[in-house]
């Protein structure tokens, strides 16, 4: 006979349910099994109106993002194995997010915040394709890379406490993926970033608590792109007083490049 | 612009969750951030206790040995080693979060960030041992 294990799965039903309730379900254990394994299970045999997202089941697609034992986890690399054979793991939606089902979070106001820092390549002068592609030295890419790994899963906003208390925070992932672009040479865009960003609800928001970093399955350290944008906007600010005309020259240059 | 998105058709009610006064009381990652900014209470107290006794000493020999009898007193050197060793935690977390906002790069590589952290804690333990030279030579 097959081991078995307990899983806690929060369920929330909007049709019937005030509040979210628990329900406890048996699956086997297995060693190569990931919590997400076990939902697949669950949803299989047992509980077909189990509801919850899923797509890749190889940390890329960002989908499966929940609460295991309180910690936001990325369900598809969370080992049962890693809870020990008699832990009862407790599976939740994701934390500070709105509930739509069960596991499955609203990410509307996520979507609403990352359009906000407008994450894209933004260009003043069209470069004509005949001119050919635009070329990137290693150390330039070094520059960006790191944040540009973000998959969006939000486990970042389910680990920030002050995107649970202030729900007009832009958040982790959308002022990390900003930086993404402000640092990548191809941009020009990162005057019509400022503004979102150096506002209170952009990086004056985060109180830098780090737990957007150690939470992060892609190692994207979203309060290190904070607080070095939050330095960047320091400085700027400083410079502003100390050199209002050289400042001003520099805007004026920007300016020109931007014409 | 409210970036609250309101409730879509077919999703007739959403829950969401009111964040509890005590969200920091739960998790020792909480717990450990809410210590540290309270950390920055003992930082102004050791400031405020140095005008003390700066005021002291303005006053005179007599009132600078008032001021010495009261911080013998049992609840004055409680008070001091706690805000002390509040005073060690901050100063060691704030080192250690200190490459995560300068990323220093030579010659295009990101410096390793114990790199950028060393500076800060050999500069500190040589102001330290100075300042200690200072007040335990003989005069």
């Amino acid at each position: 006979m097959t081991d078995k294990i307990v899983l806690e799965i929060a369920r929330y039903e909007p049709d019937r349910d005030q509040v979210p309730r628990f329900e406890n379900f048996e699956v086997p254990f297995r060693k190569e099994w990931v919590v997400l394994d076990a939902l697949n299970y669950i949803k299989d045999k047992v509980d077909g109106t189990l509801t919850y997202r899923w797509s890749c089941r190889m940390g890329i697609c960002g989908s499966c993002g929940m609460m295991v034992n309180g910690e936001p986890k990325l369900t598809c690399a969370t080992f049962l194995s890693s809870y020990g054979r008699d832990a009862k793991i407790r599976v939740e939606p994701l934390r500070y997010f709105p509930v739509v089902r069960d596991l499955v979070t609203a990410l509307s106001d996520f979507l609403v915040k990352l359009q906000k820092v407008k994450p894209w390549l933004i260009r003043h002068d069209e470069v004509p394709l005949a001119a050919g592609e635009f070329l990137q030295t290693p150390e330039q890419m070094d520059l960006y890379k790191q944040f540009s790994m973000c998959i969006n899963c939000t486990l970042c906003y389910a680990a920030c406490p002050v995107v649970g208390l202030d729900q007009e925070f832009v958040g982790p992932a959308a002022l990390a993926l900003a930086q993404r672009y402000n640092l990548d040479n191809r941009d020009q865009g990162s005057e019509q970033r400022l503004g979102a960003l150096a506002h209170p609800d952009g990086i004056w928001g985060c109180t830098f608590v780090g737990e957007c970093t150690r939470v992060c399955p892609k190692h994207v350290d979203p309060a290190g792109a904070i607080q070095q944008y939050k330095l960047k906007a320091a400085i700027e600010w400083v410079k502003s007083f100390v050199l209002p005309r050289g400042h001003e020259d520099h805007r004026e240059e920007r300016r020109k490049e931007a014409a | 612009m409210s970036s609250q998105a309101a409730p879509v058709e077919f999703h007739p009610r959403w829950f969401r969750k009111r964040v509890s006064t005590w969200w920091w009381l739960g998790e020792w990652h909480y717990l450990k951030f809410i210590l540290r900014e309270l950390s920055s209470l003992s930082v102004a107290w050791f400031v405020i206790l140095t005008l003390f006794q700066l005021r002291a000493l303005l006053y005179g020999a007599e009132a600078y040995a008032r001021f010495a009898q009261r911080l013998q007193s049992p609840l004055m050197i409680a008070l001091n080693a706690v805000a002390f060793c509040f005073l060690l935690f901050h100063t060691i977390t704030w080192f250690n979060l200190a490459p995560r906002a300068m990323p220093v790069r030579v010659g295009g590589k990101r410096v390793p960030e114990f790199l950028v952290a060393a500076p800060n804690y050999a500069l500190w333990l040589i102001v330290s041992v100075f300042v200690g030279w200072l007040l335990l030579r003989r005069p």
